[in-house]
């Protein structure tokens, strides 16, 4: 799995960096900066609990998928 | 077909419709776009607005889309010095308009959105009047509409774009969804830049064989060159991809002054020391040796009688003013960039300062909704490697003779008030 941030839709509350602090620290005005995207999977559980946290829903799992643009799966729309 | 492609047949006065046909001959009545898909994807034509993805990529997936694309022409050109896009649309607009025809044909769009800065009245005066000649286009099959997009750095950012047109807001939004998946109406949105259109109406032409006749093998074809600064004949040039900027320097009849350093790529690119630059090989994997970009291919040739701290201290602050405020990292990076760079130019800036637009300059990395940051950060990384004695100088002791000098690096007036 990977951990990323809506940058649009966080507004630095900082509990994801409480929460899972093995792998978001917070930056000196409290926006949360994600060390590595790609998670360990003993951490998932905390990461979930992370993102459910989060008051503004900033907060996004995603299965790992390939980074290549264009050939992505369709998103079930 | 030499140099010039997209330039061929530029006058004072705009080409019209016959004059156009004169010039590159009609469009081939290619319908289904099936042919020049399969061109696209082997001319490798990449986006020349300043992101350089692959055109053939964002083709494919609106193709895939189960209902019919929409095609954005981009011609918001917010780079500042940039003048390409303008200069294609008020001079060349028919070759604009014959690449949008066959982009939209390929990309299976019957709805071609032309956005335009709201200031460009001009962009906008020509291209309705070239419109006016293409009636098959007011109304027909394909119809080709002109929107007014509010004037700003990110407002041509392709998710700008998209809400500008779905919600009347032109600021980006997160990713995903792509805008190739679900864009203007929740429909497949291919967003392409002019220039990169006008290289489609010739493609469209001659194929892709032809298009890399010119260019390097990785990177063929030719590519639009704003050149500014303090050289005897600044404006657009034409050339193929891995031409040395030595060579182009020569074209526009070389510098005027002595110069300190070259901003390549625009406001969001690289400086690079004078005597590096006329070495460089001007395409992507050249500059990537730098650890430049082409970009939107502005090119600034900055003297020694310029102030490089005043130069950036004024360009940071409008760049802050133009972040679209949404994200965090952005509106406060991008403040403390900028607030640092003025106390430097002030003098009895804080001896942490350049650690500090360091550190802040990774912390801007990759955390936008849209990469301004990036840019932002790129720009002043590369400051603080070349002017570091310059900095050092003037946060020690104030303001120097030069800082008072007419600005290099300009920016939108307006924008700076309040």
């Amino acid at each position: 799995m990977r951990i990323a941030v809506d940058p649009i839709a966080c507004d630095a509350h900082g509990l994801c960096a409480e929460l899972l602090p093995e792998v978001i620290v917070l930056d000196e005005w409290g926006y949360p900066v994600i060390a590595d995207a790609k998670l360990p999977a003993r951490l998932e559980g905390l990461a979930r609990r992370a993102v459910s946290a989060c008051p503004t829903l900033a907060l996004r799992l995603k299965a790992d998928t390939p980074a290549v643009n264009g050939s992505r799966r369709r998103t079930g729309r | 077909m030499s140099l010039p492609r997209l330039l061929r047949g530029l006058e004072d006065v705009p080409l019209d419709r016959d004059g156009h046909g004169r010039v590159h001959g009609e469009l081939p009545a290619d319908t289904d776009g099936r042919a020049l898909v399969a061109e696209l994807r082997r001319a490798r034509l990449r986006g020349r607005g300043g992101g350089g993805f692959p055109l053939a990529i964002k083709l494919k997936a609106v193709r895939r889309g189960r209902r019919p694309a929409v095609l954005v022409v981009n011609g918001c050109e917010g780079e500042p010095l940039s003048i390409k896009d303008h200069l294609l649309l008020t001079r060349l607009p028919h070759l604009v308009i014959d690449g949008a025809l066959a982009l939209a044909r390929a990309a299976g769009a019957a709805d071609i959105r032309f956005a335009l800065d709201e200031g460009d009245l001009v962009g906008d005066d020509m291209l309705n009047w070239a419109l006016d000649a293409r009636p098959e286009l007011r109304g027909g099959r394909i119809a080709a509409t002109v929107a007014a997009v509010p004037s700003g750095y990110v407002s041509g950012q392709e998710t700008g774009l998209v809400r500008w047109h779905n919600e009347g807001v032109a600021a980006p939004t997160s990713v995903p969804p792509r805008v190739t998946e679900r864009g203007i109406g929740r429909r497949p949105t291919l967003v392409s830049n002019v220039e990169t259109v006008a290289h489609v109406a010739l493609i469209a032409r001659h194929g892709a064989e032809w298009f890399a006749q010119l260019g390097t093998a990785e990177e063929p074809g030719t590519a639009l060159v704003t050149l500014a600064g303090a050289v005897a004949r600044p404006g657009v040039y034409e050339i193929a991809l891995g031409t040395r900027l030595g060579a182009l320097l020569d074209t526009a009849g070389g510098a005027v002054q002595e110069i300190d350093a070259y901003l390549v790529g625009g406001y969001a690119g690289t400086w690079v020391p004078a005597p590096r630059a006329g070495a460089l090989v001007l395409c992507e994997a050249g500059l990537r040796a730098v650890g430049a970009r082409l970009g939107s291919g502005v090119i600034l040739a900055l003297p020694t009688s310029a102030c490089p701290v005043a130069e950036m201290a004024r360009v940071t602050r409008w760049l802050a003013s133009e972040s679209s405020g949404q994200c965090g990292p952005c509106v406060r990076g991008l403040g403390a960039i900028a607030d640092a760079f003025e106390s430097i130019a002030a003098g009895g800036a804080r001896p942490s300062v350049l650690d500090d637009l360091t550190r802040w300059c990774r912390l801007s990395r990759g955390r936008g909704a849209c990469a301004h940051p990036d840019g932002v950060a790129q720009l002043v990384t590369s400051a603080l490697d070349l002017f570091s004695v310059d900095l050092l100088d003037h946060a020690r002791h104030g303001p120097c003779d030069a800082c008072e000098r007419p600005p290099q690096l300009t920016v939108p007036a307006f924008a700076l008030r309040g």
